[in-house]
């Protein structure tokens, strides 16, 4: 009972925010311009947000789509087309769990990274600092963090959906004993490009989305200890809220 | 003659900083009302008083970190109520700030975290910026720290570093927050030192807040005693140790109880020791 009050008094308070959160956004694209001339800070970030998720986005890939696999070959096998196991697998992966779960796992190892990162910077007095430097803490840190995971999280979620194949395969094909070539075959036939589209699309939203909830929660991290673990939950929870709720909106908007 | 940004002269005796009836509240409560103050140029100055006299709130004032309700403060002839944030910017790049913990960039060196302001604020070559940051190193004496990271520093190396970053911009204006807070007393020594030393070798003038009286006091030219918000007492360092102010007595003393109040305000204590029910 108690997460479930959690996240709906969450959810209140994110759309309390927003507007504040929409404010955020729109300083961020005003300087994005003079922070892509420092491309070097975006691809660090990258790497930050992006390689450093690497063994827990594959590792759960490959989780998830070994579930799948056995999972749709019971369904399927009921029916007598157990065949289908390739496209069902393929079609939920790089539709809808390649990039939710993904943003989910995102928001937990790289969103949770940068609002405790930002929120310390604040604690000590680091943004200050760089202010008194005459150099915007914006343009110089939030920003090449916020582009990092938007460039990262399509990437990873292409990832993901790749090895959770894998996995539904290992499972399906090598022990279940479905038909390698029909499982390849009706996969390459059914999956169109409508579907990773949607698949790219959601994962572009949903990197900004998770992106601008950490480093928006991180800038304003109350500059204590328990300011910046407040942060780093909120992160978390705002994120796995919006990512499910906008996750319904762009099916349904895809249909 | 020397101009600032804006083009108006600046003439070498006016204060760096004027403040005039400044007001500032924050929630409702006011921490300034009516405060003058003039810092003069080439200077040490101590702005010294009692914890939660606003202080470090004054430090953000002058820095345009955050802008006054009523009055003005200028700074270097510029009048911080008129300046665009892209000025204000212009106008920080003449100032230097020590934070209280130094506020290090814990993801670069020692090296890297002095050559910061000069990396984002110049094109100048590796050799070049190499050469100032060992030669403003040398000068806080930790030339040979400068490939640590700052995890592995001292309180009082931090914030050395701290100071070589703050000065490698050559500003005109340096200002400490209460540097010696939680030193030892040879790194309070070496602080002490470093801001008189600063000061007269680079032409600078100083702002230290603090509230350590005895050891600002041997450094400072002048001094401001702040307290509830006010200017109660200026003058020479000498000057307030022989003041017959009750307040300045009790600061400079040290004594726990005068005009400023040991206790905060509460209501009567033995109505609230024996009142029952759930009021404390």
């Amino acid at each position: 009972m108690t997460i479930l009050k959690e996240l709906w008094r969450s959810l209140i308070d994110s759309l309390v925010g927003l507007g504040a959160v929409v404010r955020f956004l729109l300083r961020m694209i005003v300087v994005t311009p003079s922070a892509l001339l420092r491309f070097d800070l975006i691809v660090q970030q990258v790497f930050n947000s992006g390689a450093l998720s690497l063994v827990i986005i594959m590792l759960s890939g490959l989780f998830v789509g070994m579930v799948l696999g056995l999972q749709g070959f019971q369904l399927l096998q009921r029916f007598g087309s157990e065949d289908s196991l390739g496209i069902a697998a393929a079609i939920g992966l790089v539709k809808e769990l390649g990039p939710v779960v993904t943003a989910l796992l995102f928001a937990g190892r790289a969103g949770t990274a940068l609002a405790s990162e930002l929120g310390l910077m604040r604690a000590t007095d680091q943004l200050s600092a760089m202010e008194m430097m005459a150099v915007d803490p914006i343009t110089r840190v939030v920003v090449p963090r916020f582009l990092g995971g938007v460039i990262a999280m399509p990437l990873l979620a292409a990832i993901f959906s790749l090895i959770g194949i894998y996995g539904a395969q290992l499972i399906g094909v090598q022990i279940m004993g479905v038909d390698s070539g029909s499982f390849w075959s009706q996969m390459r036939g059914g999956v169109g490009l409508a579907d990773i589209n949607e698949g790219i699309v959601k994962s572009v939203i949903f990197g900004v989305a998770c992106s601008l909830i950490a480093v928006f929660e991180g800038y304003y991290a109350t500059p204590t200890a328990a300011g910046v673990g407040t942060a780093t939950t909120r992160t978390v929870v705002t994120s796995a809220v919006v990512v499910l709720f906008l996750d319904y909106l762009l099916t349904a908007a895809f249909l | 003659m020397v101009r600032s940004p804006s083009g108006t002269p600046l003439n070498q005796d006016s204060p760096v900083v004027e403040i005039r009836k400044l007001g500032y509240a924050v929630g409702g409560r006011p921490i300034f009302d009516g405060l003058d103050m003039d810092i003069p140029r080439g200077k040490v100055t101590a702005v010294m008083g009692p914890s939660g006299t606003g202080k470090t709130t004054l430090l953000r004032l002058i820095t345009g970190q955050v802008r006054a309700d009523t009055g003005s403060i200028s700074v270097a002839g510029e009048d911080l109520r008129t300046l665009k944030r892209a000025d204000l910017y212009v106008l920080r790049r003449r100032m230097g700030m020590l934070f209280q913990n130094g506020a290090l960039l814990t993801d670069l060196s020692v090296f890297e975290n002095v050559a910061f302001p000069i990396r984002e604020h110049t094109d100048l070559p590796e050799r070049l910026i190499r050469q100032l940051v060992l030669t403003k190193l040398e000068a806080v004496g930790l030339r040979g720290a400068a490939d640590l990271m700052p995890a592995e520093l001292s309180g009082g190396m931090s914030r050395r570093v701290a100071l070589a970053r703050a000065i490698v911009m050559d500003p005109e204006i340096l200002i400490y927050d209460e540097p010696f807070v939680g030193l030892d007393p040879i790194s309070m020594g070496v602080i002490l030192r470093l801001i008189r030393r600063l000061n007269d070798t680079l032409g600078l003038t100083s702002i230290v807040v603090s509230h350590d009286v005895q050891e600002i006091s041997t450094v400072s030219d002048n001094v401001f005693l702040l307290s509830a918000g006010k200017v109660v007492a200026r003058g020479s360092p000498q000057e307030l140790r022989e003041s017959t102010s009750e307040v300045v007595r009790q600061f400079v003393g040290g004594l726990p109880d005068g005009p400023v109040a040991f206790h905060y305000p509460a209501s009567d204590y033995f109505d609230q020791l024996l009142a029952r029910g759930e009021d404390h």
